[in-house]
């Protein structure tokens, strides 16, 4: 039973790409129906092929203030959540100080909490301070779960370090800041890249945490959450498969630069 | 999100010698910490003590909210929304448990049979995350449309008939059925499984598979005595990472539920952006917290992996 035994000897990658096509289905919907000319206000039932919406992706009133508005946000909150957090992961490593537990479990916990908890808490506590919800509470939130994911990142690449390589620049008459500068930062970068990158992409994509404490502030997630509810116009599939298309693209890029440098230092 | 694993890996250098003691040096972790941890504590830590305040609050939106101890809430909270909670729990364990499954053959593939290809499915695990999340959902809309061929393919092998006999489905449709809500609950967390599994698997020396070999085990033997053990660590954080987001979920069970599949972040949501009862909603988003946190500790204990925090 040749048929059988390939079979058996093949199950995991059967079974593993099954899971794959899995993955993938929402997002091959996505970009077919980006095509789509639908009849009524929904885009859930094929029509006819029509690239509209690619010709005039930004003819739906509001939507892309609402991306442009939701690609700040994440700007900023990644750079915010990058900086307190690499400064945070550094401390944790390469100092030794009181409380360290403590410290440990304030930055676990809002990875370990559901979204609903800390969106639900954090607008009572904007409620009870007064705070005009919208750009700035949404600012504030994003940073605040944000962190934790950098703090981890960073934290397992500096771990990760030979002491030995800074404690050569300095025998080299390196001062502390230029070793900081051009030793510890440079081997500690792809961690924080790594913390940065998760940060906006976290950000950008946030539903549960903006939609309670944005106000009447209206950012993409909650622009399409909306129009589940009015009418999905074509041209959200068009930004969904634009941003799946692009990120495919940044990662094959920097995957190649990262593999020709590789063989250049080989 | 791999990150999280990778934290509880040993360093791979020896930890740098603590600094002989300099006066002006000592204060510069806490100056390090400070500004990050203020934002952790007063906008994480507050909050919840804010919450649990407003939770044991009485009185009006009109006339404003007074502390009154007023611990009935929690009582009436539980009483009314109970089926939610349970239900909560029941579609966020049947999604984390169906993650595991579908997961696991796919983390395997990555880590030993994937070769070259390796990155590439790497990247097409990822690449999904960069588009709103809400957008791929909605597109389950479409694949498990009433009438389409999921549905006619499902109904054609009976699979219905056992389902709907179950509870799971209703007559001829997925839509609004639990089964549409563990479904986009399992796709939605499925890569939060998927890259700690990895990350534990990868990490398996390929040799003790060709020893377990070598020593007469069939291949069920080398995955159940050695390779499964070994990947404990990932199972126990990507079960984690499945588990509490999906249990706070309110996304999927609007979106493909109806409202006989509503969950407990659903109640939160409705009870704090629409019906404004706001000790209510705290009250039942502190049990949620203090129900996760609880499981959570427990879950640790059992698998014996405490290092993990």
């Amino acid at each position: 039973m040749p048929f059988v035994n390939w079979l058996k000897r093949h199950l995991v990658v059967i079974a593993g790409l099954l899971t794959l096509s899995y993955l993938l289905l929402p997002n091959i919907v996505v970009t077919v129906f980006s095509f789509n000319k639908p009849k009524g206000r929904f885009n859930y039932q094929w029509q006819q092929f029509s690239t509209d919406a690619w010709k005039d992706p930004c003819g739906v009133a509001d939507m892309c203030g609402s991306l442009s508005l939701s690609l700040q946000i994440a700007f900023w909150a990644t750079v915010g959540a990058t900086v307190l957090g690499t400064m945070i992961a550094f401390a944790l490593v390469r100092y030794r100080f009181r409380a360290r537990g403590a410290v440990n479990s304030l930055i676990f916990l809002p990875m370990a909490m559901p979204e609903v908890v800390m969106a639900a808490s954090l607008l009572t506590l904007f409620l009870n301070m007064g705070a005009q919800l919208g750009f700035w509470t949404i600012l504030i939130a994003h940073i605040m779960f944000c962190l934790s994911f950098v703090v981890t990142a960073v934290k397992a690449r500096v771990m990760s370090m030979d002491p030995r390589l800074e404690q050569a620049a300095q025998d080299l008459y390196a001062g502390p800041v230029q070793t900081f500068l051009r030793v510890t930062l440079p081997i500690a970068a792809p961690g924080i890249a790594a913390g940065a990158l998760l940060s906006f992409a976290l950000s950008f994509d946030d539903f549960i945490i903006t939609n309670f404490n944005a106000g009447s502030t209206v950012t993409f997630p909650m622009f399409v959450w909306g129009s589940a509810q009015r009418g999905t116009p074509v041209q959200i599939n068009v930004i969904g498969t634009a941003m799946f298309l692009l990120a495919v693209l940044f990662v094959l890029v920097s995957m190649l630069i990262g593999n020709r440098r590789g063989r250049q230092k080989a | 999100m791999a990150t999280v694993t990778e934290a509880e890996a040993p360093p791979l250098a020896p930890q740098p010698a603590p600094k002989p003691p300099k006066k002006r040096g000592r204060l510069v972790p806490y100056w390090l910490l400070l500004p990050g941890l203020l934002w952790l504590v007063v906008f994480f830590a507050l909050p919840m003590i804010y919450q649990g305040s407003t939770s044991v609050q009485t009185g009006s939106l009109e006339e404003g909210y007074k502390v009154t101890w007023h611990f009935a809430t929690y009582w009436d909270a539980l009483s009314e929304y109970w089926p939610q909670f349970l239900r909560s729990v029941f579609y966020a364990g049947a999604a984390t448990v169906l993650c595991l499954v579908l997961g696991y053959p796919l983390a395997y593939l990555i880590a030993f049979r994937a070769g070259r290809w390796r990155n590439l499915i790497m990247i097409l695990v990822i690449a999904p995350f960069f588009t709103s999340f809400l957008i791929r959902t909605l597109a389950w809309k479409t694949i498990l449309a009433d009438g389409g061929p999921v549905v006619g393919a499902l109904n054609t092998l009976h699979v219905l008939d056992v389902t709907s006999w179950l509870g799971w489905t209703a007559g001829d449709r997925v839509l609004a059925t639990p089964l549409a809500v563990v479904c986009g609950l399992t796709y939605n967390f499925l890569p939060f499984m998927i890259l700690p599994l990895y990350t534990s698997l990868e990490r398996i020396d390929g040799r003790l598979h060709e020893a377990a070999g070598d020593l007469y085990a069939k291949p069920i033997t080398t995955f159940r005595k050695v390779t499964f053990p070994l990947s404990m660590p990932g199972v126990v954080s990507g079960t984690l990472l499945t588990f509490i987001p999906a249990a706070g979920d309110y996304v999927n069970a609007e979106l493909l539920g109806s409202t006989d599949t509503r969950m407990i972040g659903n109640v939160i949501q409705t009870q704090f952006l629409r019906i404004l009862d706001y000790p209510t909603a705290a009250a039942l988003s502190f049990i949620l917290m203090a129900a996760i946190l609880a499981m959570v500790t427990f879950y640790i204990r059992r698998s014996g992996t405490e290092d993990l925090v």
